[in-house]
């Protein structure tokens, strides 16, 4: 592998990385209202944040590029405060993938909370737990399965992130070209040695990654954790 | 329900008929490869064709790159027009693609081109502090039109400043994208994106001087399997034609006997 290959590798990384942990922050609020909300407006809002499992990555990606550009209403205010816009930026397809993967990770951990029921947490207010603690001390450890596939998902999704990178990265080494979109290129220009490796790597991480979900998660069913 | 449940039982009779019905259909009938830069022109000449010879055309646009891989691995085809010279001369090498039909069906044009009507006025804004902030190129990689873009900046001595200034869209109908958008300030597009019977649709461009880069010759081969495809040849042959050729020109590529 070239030199230029594990620049894209490491940018690969570098985005999965970032984009679950900001998945984490913004789905983790969102998995456990609609877990624990009676309100009217739940299917509304588990469809919004199910519509980018639905949508082709082109279109999303096209999307965002009109929405983020400078003349889109986010391009404006992201201009506005001085940020630039963000399509071509490590930000710009930190956030495009983030919105694509969302779904891998509210809906796992939606599931978990909805397993955990009302009853540890009604024994835990009578024990006068606040729910701050309630959260922290009792949901989050018996939703830890939830939290592993909802990462390694978020996680991997976002490896193998492509159209939308595609759409609005504009392929700038060290910025936004990632491992997708290098396979993409080698196969493009007819050098299938370079793609295979690449393409090779990436199916052998994607069997280890699921594998490990499989068996933490079998455990944890005969554990009765879940 | 009772409609449906008839409806079902009679399904494996519509099945059989519409094979049927294809099955006779396709003795005349040419599918086509085509490079996505070239797909609305080819749309016009399969038009024509179909209307002088009768037989069918089925189109599938593409990247040059990614429809040569599908060739080589046993894609349907009849006919390959590449966006390149390359890609059809590797498939005769292989004995995939016959010798004698190679033709160049087009020559493609690049333009500077700014979706701004006051931006561009001339080569001057390619020079060093120019008004524009970011360039837009196709993948000089796999697109023969970002190729020849980055080519253009060489010869005129400022490849170096617009390095990292450039983003690149995977193909010209991509780049096209970014800058009418307004995402890339300027790009070098196809005469073919922005001109339409010889005038700028909108925005502003300088039409680069062929003289600047290698030609963009668009090649078109006959595959080995379509030898005895009669439609295949007959859609050849008509490429060929001075019909063709003026379609062709009326979307801002050049031909070859010009």
């Amino acid at each position: 592998m070239s030199g230029v290959d594990l620049t894209v590798v490491w940018l690969t990384l570098k985005l999965a990385s970032v984009v679950t942990l900001l998945l984490l922050v913004i789905a983790t609020p969102v998995a456990w209202w609609l877990s624990q909300t009676q309100s009217k407006l739940k299917p509304a809002v588990s469809a919004i944040f199910a519509i980018p499992l639905v949508l082709p990555p082109t279109v999303l990606g096209f999307y965002l590029l009109l929405l983020l550009g400078p003349n889109g209403p986010a391009g404006q205010l992201s201009a506005g405060l001085g940020l630039g816009t963000l399509p071509f930026s490590f930000a710009g397809i930190a956030i495009a993938c983030a919105v694509h993967s969302l779904p891998f990770v509210v809906q796992p951990l939606q599931n978990a909370f909805e397993a955990i029921g009302k009853r540890p947490l009604e024994v835990a207010a009578t024990l006068r737990a606040s729910p701050w603690d309630t959260f922290w001390h009792v949901v989050v450890p018996m939703a830890r399965p939830g939290f592993f596939t909802a990462i390694v998902m978020g996680f991997c999704h976002s490896i193998g992130e492509f159209g939308v990178v595609l759409m609005i990265g504009g392929n700038i080494p060290g910025e936004t070209r990632v491992l997708s979109v290098e396979i993409y290129n080698h196969v493009e220009a007819m050098e299938y040695s370079q793609a295979h490796w690449l393409a090779g790597g990436m199916v052998a991480f994607s069997f280890v990654a699921l594998l490990a979900i499989y068996i933490i998660n079998h455990r944890a069913n005969r554990r009765g954790t879940l | 329900m009772k409609t449906v449940t008839t409806l079902l039982r009679r399904l494996p009779f519509a099945v059989i008929l519409t094979l049927v019905v294809t099955a006779t259909a396709q003795s005349g009938e040419v599918r086509v490869a085509v490079a996505s830069n070239f797909y609305r022109p080819m749309q016009a000449l399969a038009n024509d064709f179909e209307q002088r010879s009768g037989h069918q055309v089925s189109l599938s646009a593409g990247s040059t790159g990614k429809l040569y891989a599908q060739i080589i691995n046993g894609a349907p085809f009849d006919v390959f027009v590449a966006a390149d010279q390359a890609r059809p001369q590797a498939l005769i090498e292989q004995d995939l693609a016959t010798a004698d039909s190679l033709m160049t069906v087009a020559i493609g044009q690049l333009a500077l081109w700014s979706a701004d009507a006051k931006l561009i006025t001339g080569q001057q804004q390619l020079q060093p502090n120019s008004t524009i902030k970011r360039l837009a190129i196709a993948n000089p990689k796999s697109a023969p039109y970002g190729a020849a873009a980055i080519a253009v900046m060489e010869q005129l001595g400022v490849a170096q400043y617009w390095l990292p200034r450039l983003v690149q869209g995977q193909n010209i109908s991509h780049t096209y994208q970014y800058v009418s958008s307004g995402n890339a300030t300027a790009g070098f597009v196809a005469v073919s994106q922005v001109y339409q019977q010889g005038r700028l649709i909108a925005g502003s461009a300088w039409l680069v001087p062929s003289s600047l880069h290698p030609a963009l010759k668009q090649d078109a081969v006959l595959l080995q399997s379509a030898t005895t495809n009669q439609a295949a040849q007959a859609l050849i042959e008509y490429l060929r034609s001075n019909a063709a050729k003026t379609i062709i020109q009326s979307f801002g590529y050049r031909t070859q006997s010009q």
